[in-house]
């Protein structure tokens, strides 16, 4: 048992020497990372990588099956063989030389385990992992007609955000105000209720009306409340910002998110949000920093982009 | 005095032993418990190695409610049709109100996961008090880290399941956390969501991972860690004589710790008589 314990400092290093041979070949690497890279471009939705990474496996593991059954085919071996095969041979008596059995076997019981043990493993943890990243689209939400946004009149939209998601969470809230006509368009802004802090429910400061407007429409009613804001404000943590999203106070690092619209025969339609760096001017004048939509938390402009999260 | 017994008492003692023998002649575990139950510890232990046991013990009760409670719940977002009340949420409700001594179970592993947290933290203190982290037990610290770390993802996936609105925004704003963390962050996030909303992806994913995937992990981890203990043996507290690097009495009581200036000879430090060497 003590002798188990070696201590540091002790000569323990020229015991086994075959321990420290390097590895016998570099092309098992070589495929793993191929396999990786084709996993990681999946993620990312790259085709182009996929295909890299599906030439870099297949031109390792052919080089891998050719270095492993070199012996096998007769071919002659790279370097000198291994002590181990020696001292195996040594013990073997006269007789053709020959690859011994065991090691043979023993390589052949690791291979197909490993073989076996990839195809069962590979498709269950793309199961698991590959479904939350694919196919992952903002449904396009049905509002009802523009009669139900007076014009410079604060509403709180509560709507079921998508079909896919039993009731209780498919809700979702945004605040709308219809900014009266620009350029002969409707203009809106529709801030999403998700504070960019971490997450909860802004909610409007001001008084809102308690009796909803419910408009019916293909995905379900719509309730819509007037409402008065002087500001919104988040009961988590205490950001706050000002009625075009700005932040004004607390801890969240950009404006409120937006959601893009457009108008179909006469009805509002909210179509996919995006992230706000920062808003100048109002109403149907404002100039919206836009970036695609990312999660709460996360930096959209200025050097913290860079590092909040830091992705490579 | 030698005792002698008689011949009944000798046929009972047969009979008694006759299944202990018929196990260790086959598997050798009677002998391996005895190893475990009858190995030397340090002669100064105290109360606080018991820490390590308790937060086991904690963790046993987890397991065993938790299966208890698994029986019952429902993990589904689903609303039920006649109520309008979330699936999961009223089979909570359920759980603590209707079923008999359903309140008692539930509120063992509602408490108890916070007791299982707060002794392994407690435990971890004092392993860094004692010293007992150190050469060759530096493996047992690391693996003991990660059961930390799974066990505050218990904590974290099973804040989700009664699926309220405190569970729910907690989520909301623990998964946000994650997705902010650098590199892995935004997958970390999508990925534990089941998507890019949280919804009933969520909840079914947070149960599996809560009673299914941790626990394995845990359970596993927890043998890989009793059996470095077991292995290694116990750490004596720092005070002792034996931890200082001494066997007893070294040299007629006389101090001659060297203690940061040069270091003191090292002792065995585990208590093992044929640790001569």
């Amino acid at each position: 048992m003590a002798d188990d314990l070696e201590r540091p400092g002790e000569d323990v290093e020229s015991q086994d020497p075959a321990a420290h041979l390097p590895a016998p070949s570099v092309w098992p690497f070589g495929f793993a990372f191929g396999v990786a890279l084709v996993l990681v471009a999946l993620v990312i939705s790259s085709l182009l990588i996929v295909a890299i990474g599906a030439v870099i496996a297949l031109v390792f593991g052919f080089l891998w099956i050719r270095a492993a059954t070199r012996e096998v085919r007769g071919a002659p071996p790279p370097e000198p063989e291994p002590e181990v095969v020696e001292e195996e041979e040594e013990a073997e008596h006269d007789g053709p030389p020959r690859l011994s059995r065991s090691l043979f076997l023993e390589g052949a019981t690791i291979g197909v385990g490993a073989a076996i043990g990839g195809i069962v493993t590979l498709p269950a943890v793309g199961f698991m992992v590959l479904p939350a990243f694919l196919d992952q689209e903002y449904e396009k939400v049905d509002l009802g007609p523009l009669e139900n946004y007076p014009a410079d009149q604060w509403v709180v939209a509560k709507f079921r955000g998508t079909r896919k998601q039993p009731d209780g969470v498919a809700r979702r809230t945004a605040y709308i105000r219809y900014n009266g006509q620009q350029e002969g368009t409707p203009s809106f802004t529709i801030l999403s209720n998700r504070c960019v802090h971490l997450g909860c429910p802004v909610q409007p400061a001001g008084l809102t009306e308690e009796q909803a407007k419910e408009v019916e429409t293909d995905g379900g009613p719509v309730e819509i409340f007037k409402t008065a804001p002087s500001n919104f404000t988040c009961p988590c943590h205490g950001g706050a910002y000002d009625t075009e999203g700005n932040r004004t106070a607390g801890p969240p690092v950009r404006a409120l998110d937006r959601y893009k619209y457009s108008i179909r025969a006469g009805r509002l339609q909210l179509d996919e949000p995006y992230s706000v760096g920062k808003v100048k001017g109002t109403g149907g004048n404002a100039e919206i920093k836009a970036y695609d939509l990312v999660d709460p938390g996360q930096h959209v402009d200025g050097p913290e982009q860079f590092f909040y999260p830091y992705v490579p | 005095m030698p005792r002698t017994k008689s011949k009944r008492q000798q046929q009972i003692e047969a009979v008694a032993l006759y299944p202990v023998d018929w196990l260790e002649e086959r598997s050798g575990l009677v002998g391996g418990l005895k190893y475990f139950l009858f190995r030397k510890v340090p002669a100064e232990t105290n109360w606080f190695h018991t820490l390590g046991s308790a937060t086991l013990t904690a963790f046993i009760v987890q397991a065993v409610t938790g299966v208890i409670l698994a029986m019952y719940y429902k993990p589904s977002a689903e609303l039920n049709p006649e109520t309008g009340v979330p699936i999961a949420y009223e089979s909570i409700v359920s759980i603590t109100n209707d079923l008999t001594l359903g309140w008692l179970v539930r509120g063992m592993h509602r408490w108890g996961a916070s007791v299982f947290i707060i002794l392994l933290f407690l435990h971890m203190g004092r392993v860094f008090l004692f010293g007992a982290y150190k050469y060759p037990r530096e493996l047992n610290w690391l693996v003991g880290a990660v059961l930390l770390l799974m066990a505050m993802g218990e904590g974290l996936t099973g804040y989700l399941l009664p699926w309220d609105q405190t569970s729910y925004w907690a989520t909301v704003v623990a998964i946000n956390i994650n997705a902010n963390a650098p590199i892995a962050g935004p997958f970390l996030g999508d990925f534990l969501r089941g998507g890019q909303e949280i919804g009933a992806e969520t909840l079914t994913r947070f149960y599996s991972l809560h009673m299914l995937v941790i626990p394995g992990g845990l359970a596993a981890l927890i043998a890989l860690h009793l059996y470095l203990v077991i292995r290694l043996g116990i750490t004596p507290p720092p005070w002792s004589q034996t931890a200082g690097g001494y066997d007893a009495q070294p040299n007629g009581g006389q101090p001659t710790r060297s203690g940061l200036v040069t270091p003191g000879p090292r002792g065995n430090g585990n208590g093992r008589p044929e640790d001569g060497a």
